[in-house]
């Protein structure tokens, strides 16, 4: 028999008691006097409805609302897809290799474009890569705190200041730096390479990149931080812990640990650097050249819808300047789906293993 | 971790690169200074190496990180370097060109001061305005879905990577389909057409962050509405959107600062307007737009107007960031409870 | 007044898992009853299937009867109106943070609709005054968020925001479990007292607790109801050899 002496049992506890009948309370800490009789709130309460059919007009709403994300995205590739086949069935894919951007005779061939948009993305992710990952180092190992917070809004304002401002910039000061300063001084010790000639304008595909790679570092730096923020400090410890020194230590450890997510960085980087329309134009030069010399004025896939569009006389100029457009959606598109998968399988696969 | 492999150290070539843990030799053997590895031991064996190549290499490790921890404050350095100029040329040709001329006239004709930017400024407001009327709704409604409707779904999934796909669009490529689904419908440019552009703009932004403040909300809170009775749409009104609501209003602030600036969407379809308009069916003025034709003219008077125009989104945007620094804050201190 | 619950071959699944078998009882009005049993055992997901709280998860389906009163809480009404007339306490207390204490009390009511002033301010007092926090907060009624509290008061509050629909029953899933002692002591004297008014259905794995607050008790072991009885012979002589297992320490 178990023993149970030592349990209290409720001294209550022979019986049910009996219901109180009516309304009344009486707690024992509960003055008489209260006043409102509890029926009302429960007869309310009875009568209201269980609101089951705002309940599914209002799912429907919010079902309608995602519908709507769906529905513009597929609006988008719709229209420019319809409005592209002019070009299309004109050029076919002659399009894209043919040089020839002639809307005054009615030809339109892109390459010129695309050579400018992969030139300027390509050179300003040289330039902006390693300072991105210098700094996201810096912020995150070398840093001393109080310097951390700042710098980050920094950064984040950075990444804030409008295309059209940085353009404005790039238009009064980095153009003249170009033009008087960099440009000639590229000439002289660069110029055997062919890369820097003369003429020198300013504007061209040098200075294009050069504000390019001061909008992409913000979005680069930002997430290779995040990405090596990620990489678990135990790995950290352990190259420490082997006497490694602190650039040892971060090689080994974390840019070994966070390459993949780095380079999702660096490919986002990408896709706004294919995308940036209004500074890149107003320091390129808008000309369709293709040639060596960087410091040729070119033209951008963005760029040049931005420029002529207003302008474009003709079905066949509109088509050619939205098919322009269509590529350039396609590519981002890729650019991104592909960086934002590099970038997801990192810091999914880190959380899980600090889990 | 896997670690990648690596040759075993040959003291020959420059060892830079310290060894991995995995292929690490017993400690007796790597011993510096140790005389001739014992032979059958280990199947890597060092050979001895000098206090000389000893002392070598540690002042080289040595030399390699004061390098490149040089080299990065020295990036730092360089990269906020611009950011100061543009911020103080900004202020210093902004700031004197902005007067109160520059807030409530419209620009002067050509070759005469005295303009101001007076009708983009009221153009951006109505774009913006109409902008966020169309968005904001759109974009809570859709983060609501993915919250408490559509957490695990395939269509759930399908919307979230669809608003993902919406972000990385280039805003020039906004600005064509609005040009082709109103501007040449209607034969006109307007105001209207650049506020859809920038509606759709805000949507996946604000779509993404409603539904990440939502999901901070504990499901507790829920279930204890639940509990009470409380349908679902008024649980979700009053608790969930109550709760995460300083969230859900710094992501539509962050959406709003981000399409204040946007130049590209409007080029082809808000067009611009030299003169005082706020009709929606008309072509209108926005600042972005004013500084990209002004800074693009050859007049001296219109490039003044353009850096002042500059400034005043600067300090819109700064603003915008640092409250949303401040809401953040907060938000996360009352809303996840 | 309370009323008294009817369970009938209650079976319930949380997606393949089948957690509650045939499980049937009476739980008679106006009284506490505890129901005890290791963790995992169903206890909890017992009372969620009485106010049909379990239907909020994905994947979870109950089948058989339970009657409340002449009510089908299955059949005869949907389960916003089954919760309004069956309240709950949570094991963690959950006030809501965005709101005072006086609109913590009052939101059963306030989200439903109700508007009048003068009888809230009433429901909320007496509300209070029956969860033994009146005295405490009384002064800062609309000053102070519900989540300012301290832990106790915290689930005190939930039990008094429970309290102001007036329900008939009052399911209580481990209310003290997160709670010191002094707070802990403090809710079962509000049992006590909140049986005469309600039908109180307690889950709790702290067997003194069932044993001073409840005039039933019954077992759960792996989804079963082993045994139910009055509490007095449950912990005294117990006809199952699982249960006098249980009760002696055995496991669980």
């Amino acid at each position: 028999m178990p023993e149970f002496g030592s349990i209290p049992v409720p001294a209550t506890q022979t019986g049910t008691p009996q219901p109180k009948t009516g309304g009344t309370l009486e707690p024992a800490t509960v003055p008489a006097a209260v006043a409102a009789p509890p029926s009302e709130v429960r007869k309310y309460l009875r009568e209201q409805s269980s609101g089951a059919a705002i309940d599914s007009t209002f799912a429907g709403l919010m079902v309608v609302c995602a519908l709507s994300v769906i529905f513009i995205v597929l609006l988008i590739v719709f229209v420019l897809v319809a409005n592209s086949k002019l070009s299309i069935h004109a050029f076919g894919w002659k399009f894209f290799g043919s040089s020839n951007w002639d809307p005054v005779n009615g030809s339109f061939g892109a390459l010129p474009f695309i050579y400018g948009t992969v030139v300027s993305s390509m050179l300003a992710l040289v330039i902006a890569v390693p300072l991105s990952i210098a700094v996201a180092i810096f912020v995150l190992d070398i840093c001393p705190l109080p310097l951390r917070g700042p710098i980050a809004f920094l950064t984040e304002l950075l990444a804030a200041i409008p295309s059209v401002v940085y353009g404005l910039w790039a238009v009064f000061v980095l153009v003249p730096i170009v033009r008087d300063q960099l440009g000639p001084w590229l000439v002289k010790t660069l110029g055997w390479t062919g890369f820097f000639a003369e003429p020198n304008f300013g504007v061209g595909i040098l200075t294009a990149s050069l504000i390019l790679a001061v909008m992409i570092f913000p979005v680069i730096c930002s997430i290779s931080r995040d990405v090596m923020r990620a990489v678990p400090s135990s790995q950290r410890e352990a190259a420490l812990a082997l006497g490694a020194t602190r650039w040892e230590m971060i090689r080994m450890s974390v840019l070994r640990n966070a390459r993949i997510g780095i380079v999702g960085a660096v490919i986002l980087g990408l896709g706004r650097a294919l995308g940036e329309t209004m500074a890149v134009t107003m320091v390129i030069g808008n000309h369709p050249d293709i040639t060596k010399n960087l410091l040729n004025p070119a033209h951008t896939l963005a760029s040049v819808i931005a420029n002529e569009f207003s302008e474009a006389t003709g079905d066949l100029y509109l088509s050619a300047l939205i098919e322009i457009g269509l590529a350039l959606f396609l590519v981002t598109i890729v650019v991104n789906a592909i960086a934002r998968l590099l970038v997801w399988a990192v810091t999914r696969n880190s959380a899980r293993a600090t889990a | 971790m896997s670690t990648p492999p690596n040759n075993p150290p040959n003291p020959s070539q420059t060892p830079s690169v310290p060894t991995p843990v995995a292929s690490m030799p017993t400690p007796v053997a790597s011993m510096p200074g140790t005389a001739a590895p014992q032979s059958g031991l280990n199947s890597i064996s060092l050979p001895p190496r000098s206090a000389q190549t000893e002392n070598w290499l540690k002042r080289r490790r040595f030399a390699t990180d004061m390098t490149v921890t040089g080299l990065s404050i020295l990036s730092t350095a360089v990269v906020l370097l611009p950011l100061v100029a543009i911020l103080g040329y900004l202020l210093f040709k902004g700031a004197s060109s902005l007067n109160w001329a520059f807030f409530t006239r419209v620009p002067a004709p050509v070759g005469q001061s005295g303009g101001g930017m007076a009708n983009a400024i009221l153009g951006s407001g109505v774009i913006l305005g109409l902008a966020s009327l169309i968005g904001i709704p759109l974009g809570i409604g859709a983060g609501v879905f993915l919250a408490e409707y559509g957490r695990g779904g395939v269509f759930g999934n399908i919307v979230r990577f669809t608003a993902d796909v919406l972000n990385g669009v280039p805003s020039i490529v906004m600005g064509i389909a609005a040009y082709a689904l109103i501007v040449a419908h209607q034969h006109h440019f307007s105001a209207f057409a650049g506020g859809v552009a920038l509606a759709i703009m805000m949507v996946p932004t604000i779509t993404r962050t409603t539904e990440e403040m939502l999901a901070t909300v504990p499901s507790s809170l829920r279930e204890a509405a639940f509990g009470l009775g409380v349908p679902k749409w008024r649980t979700i009104l009053s608790v969930s959107l109550r709760t995460a609501s300083p969230g859900i209003i710094t992501g539509c602030m962050l959406a709003f600062a981000r399409v204040a600036g946007e130049t590209a969407p409007l080029l082809f379809t808000a067009l611009g307007n030299q003169f005082w308009s706020a009709k929606l069916n008309q072509p209108i003025a926005a600042l972005p737009l004013q500084i990209f034709v002004y800074a693009e003219s050859p007049y001296d008077e219109w490039h003044r107007l353009a850096w002042a125009g500059a400034l005043v989104l600067i300090v819109l945007i700064m603003v915008s960031v640092t409250l949303v620094r401040i809401f953040a804050n907060r938000g996360v201190l009352k809303g996840g409870q | 007044m309370g009323v008294d619950i009817k369970v009938q071959d209650l079976n319930a699944w949380y997606g393949p898992v089948h957690t509650l078998k045939d499980v049937t009882l009476h739980i008679p009005a106006n009284n506490a009853t505890a129901l005890i049993g290791p963790s995992g055992c169903g206890k909890s997901t017992f009372v969620r299937c009485l106010n049909r709280m379990h239907e909020t998860t994905a994947n979870a389906r109950a089948e058989g009867s339970v009657m409340m009163g002449n009510l089908d809480v299955y059949k005869d009404a949907s389960p916003v109106e089954i919760r309004r007339r069956i309240g709950m306490v949570f094991q963690r207390p959950n006030p809501f943070p965005t709101m005072s204490i006086y609109d913590n009390v009052a939101s059963g009511l306030k989200l439903n609709g109700y508007r009048k002033r003068k009888v809230l301010d009433e429901v909320v007092e007496r509300s209070l005054k029956q969860a033994a926090l009146w005295d405490e907060v009384k002064d800062d009624l609309r000053k102070k968020s519900g989540a300012s509290l301290s832990g106790g008061q915290q689930q005190r509050l939930c039990i008094a925001r429970a309290l102001a629909v007036d329900p008939e029953v009052l399911l209580m899933d481990e209310p003290a479990s997160a709670l010191d002692p002094v707070s802990t002591s403090k809710i079962e004297d509000l049992i006590f007292h909140l049986k005469t008014q309600y039908t109180i259905v307690i889950v709790t794995h702290n067997m003194q607790q069932a044993a001073r607050v409840a005039e039933q008790t019954g077992f759960f072991l792996t989804g079963k109801l082993v045994e139910f009885a009055a509490t007095h012979k449950i912990f005294t002589s117990p006809s199952d050899k699982r249960t006098e297992d249980y009760i002696t320490g055995r496991f669980g």
